[in-house]
């Protein structure tokens, strides 16, 4: 006996591609997800028309986050940016700065210090794990494991503490700034940090028992929003959203930068695609990050200058010229778009962050055929940021 | 990128390639020649990543320069196609999009319709609100708009916010006898 779906309460397909849903049939109902529900990543919503308790139409709206930044940093000196670029994601801010402080110093013509570089590494490591671990407990909480975000939140913690006797600050550091970073690291500060790697790998062992072999996690999360690797590209997929599809997206690996490629390490990569595969593939690249972090203790040079002689920052004008760089965040790609003309002030910074494209374009296409309670777990699944797109 | 600027060159009337850096180049194309180059970039040459799609505004030149940025990974190396349009003072500007080729275009050509004011005629959902609510003034990221101008007229500034200069209070703080 075949089955087939009944497809006649769903709604048709116009010549234009958008469907012909009629909100006065009875049939669909307008559903907001957001801005202010537990099951959404951040300032957003995604407006759900559903058909029974199946999302057959999903739209992204942000502008609840919108602070104008690119605007902002056409206001000022380049050296009055460096401050405000953290501030445009705020669970992994470092990679704003390095973007930031790598395009001003080539457009400049400086080049940061070689300890600098390893001290940069070593904190946009730092950040990943942070982020990652924000990721673990909103993916477990999105399918009712609330447990596991008190553990990752717990070991974040643990991380904010050595990044704040590293940097003074636990959010914002404004540690890497054009020319190299603010200072080297504390007395102590490695045996610490191996303190709390420990302490890290012990509570992945923990998520990996509870989350990843919980039957209710496998049975919600396999099969959900797969991702066809061979839209990665067409959809701007990148970072572990391309990885779990078995699409090796690295830019530490593609492009390598600062000192990656005198570490040794492999991208973690999935095969299915789902949000399982996601999942797995961030929790086996928080151990990544974990051993980088060592590898980077153990090589890098602990004297010699941590910043380059910059000009007078208040009258640092630079010459006409454009560039964009790139790096490897938790989400995926990160890059800066810096045009500048000459004077005192850059011309455009544009923020190029994974979320604009897995937030927008990628999720209103995965949504379709879920069911409502599933849409939070998608979302997650996809680790978003709104304001990278709403910079 | 040399090589391959050749090559273009040959199919394109491409300007003067920016080299700058091994993996990183920037050429000018005319604006009817935008179409027939990203899909020669895309299926022939490897470039199947859009990285991003963004505008400068020239207000000098009465330009526009939308800056396509395309990647290829398996050579490790990036293209930004520059494209320069008219900018009217006032008004729209018009772009074709490119949304067909990559779907999340649709996104970026939204956010220049609304921030730059450049229309992209039949790119879905371009004309519906993106960041910005019931906006009325002159696109925001042009550089003809004052914000501080714009923060003055639409809010009350709010009482107890004094604005002082620097070296004054800082020498009153530190001095405050005056001597």
């Amino acid at each position: 006996m075949s089955y087939t779906p009944d497809r006649s309460l769903y709604p048709a397909t116009r010549p234009d591609g958008t469907l012909d849903i009629d909100l006065t049939s009875g049939k669909y109902l307008k559903l907001w997800q957001g801005p202010q529900h537990p099951g959404i990543t951040g300032n957003m919503s995604v407006e759900l028309t559903v058909c029974g308790d199946e999302v057959v139409e999903g739209k992204t709206h942000v502008g609840y986050l919108h602070r104008g930044f690119e605007k902002l940093m056409e206001r000022r000196t380049f050296i009055q940016v460096f401050p405000i670029v953290c501030r445009v994601c705020v669970p992994e801010p470092d990679f704003n700065e390095y973007c930031y402080a790598a395009a001003v110093e080539e457009l400049a013509g400086i080049e940061a210090p070689e300890r600098a570089r390893w001290i940069r590494t070593l904190i946009l490591e730092m950040g990943r794990i942070n982020s990652y671990m924000m990721y673990l407990g909103g993916q477990s909480g999105a399918f009712g494991l609330g447990v596991i975000g008190q553990w990752t939140t717990y070991v974040r913690d643990l991380m904010l503490d050595r990044f704040e006797e590293l940097t003074g600050a636990r959010i914002y550091h404004m540690f890497i700034l054009p020319g190299g970073v603010r200072d080297g690291l504390p007395e102590g500060f490695e045996g610490r940090m191996e303190e709390t790697l420990r302490e890290i790998e012990r509570t992945l062992k923990d998520v990996e028992e509870v989350m990843f072999r919980n039957a209710v996690f496998k049975k919600r999360a396999i099969g959900l929003g797969y991702i066809d690797p061979a839209l990665m590209d067409t959809y701007g997929v990148t970072g572990p959203n391309a990885r779990a599809g078995g699409v090796a997206k690295d830019v530490r690996k593609d492009q390598p930068y600062l000192v990656y490629p005198e570490l040794d390490f492999e991208p973690v990569m999935g095969t299915d695609s789902d949000c399982y595969a996601r999942a797995d593939v961030r929790r086996r690249d928080v151990q990544v990050s974990v051993d980088l972090i060592r590898q980077i203790l153990a090589k890098m040079p602990h004297d010699g200058p941590v910043m380059a002689k910059l000009p007078n920052v208040l009258h640092w004008k630079i010459p006409r010229g454009e560039t964009y760089i790139r790096g490897e965040c938790s989400r995926g790609e990160y890059g800066y778009y810096l045009v500048t003309d000459g004077s005192g002030y850059p011309r455009r910074i544009n923020v190029r962050g994974p979320s604009y494209t897995h937030a927008m374009a990628l999720l209103e296409r995965l949504i379709v055929n879920v069911n409502i309670s599933d849409v939070a777990g998608l979302m997650v699944s996809l680790h978003t940021y709104p304001p990278e797109i709403e910079r | 990128m040399r090589e391959l600027h050749q090559r273009l060159k040959s199919l394109f009337p491409l300007g003067e390639l920016t080299e700058q850096r091994p993996d990183l180049g920037f050429v000018t194309v005319p604006a009817e020649y935008l179409r027939p180059l990203l899909l020669q970039l895309s299926d022939r040459e490897g470039f199947t990543h859009l990285v991003l799609l963004t505008a400068v505004d020239w207000i000098e030149d009465g330009q526009f320069q939308l800056t396509y940025l395309l990647s290829n990974r398996g050579a490790a190396r990036d293209l930004g196609v520059r494209v320069m349009i008219p900018r009217p003072a006032n008004g729209l500007a018009t772009m074709d999009g490119i949304h067909d080729i990559w779907p999340t275009a649709a996104t970026y050509q939204r956010e220049l319709r609304e921030m730059f004011g450049i229309d992209f005629p039949g790119s879905p959902r371009v004309d519906e609100e993106f960041i910005l609510e019931g906006w009325i003034d002159k696109p925001p990221y042009r550089r003809d708009f004052d914000t501080k101008k714009f923060s003055e007229e639409n809010f009350n500034h709010r009482p107890g916010r004094e604005t002082r200069d620097p070296e004054q209070y800082m020498k009153q703080q530190l001095y405050p006898d005056g001597k």
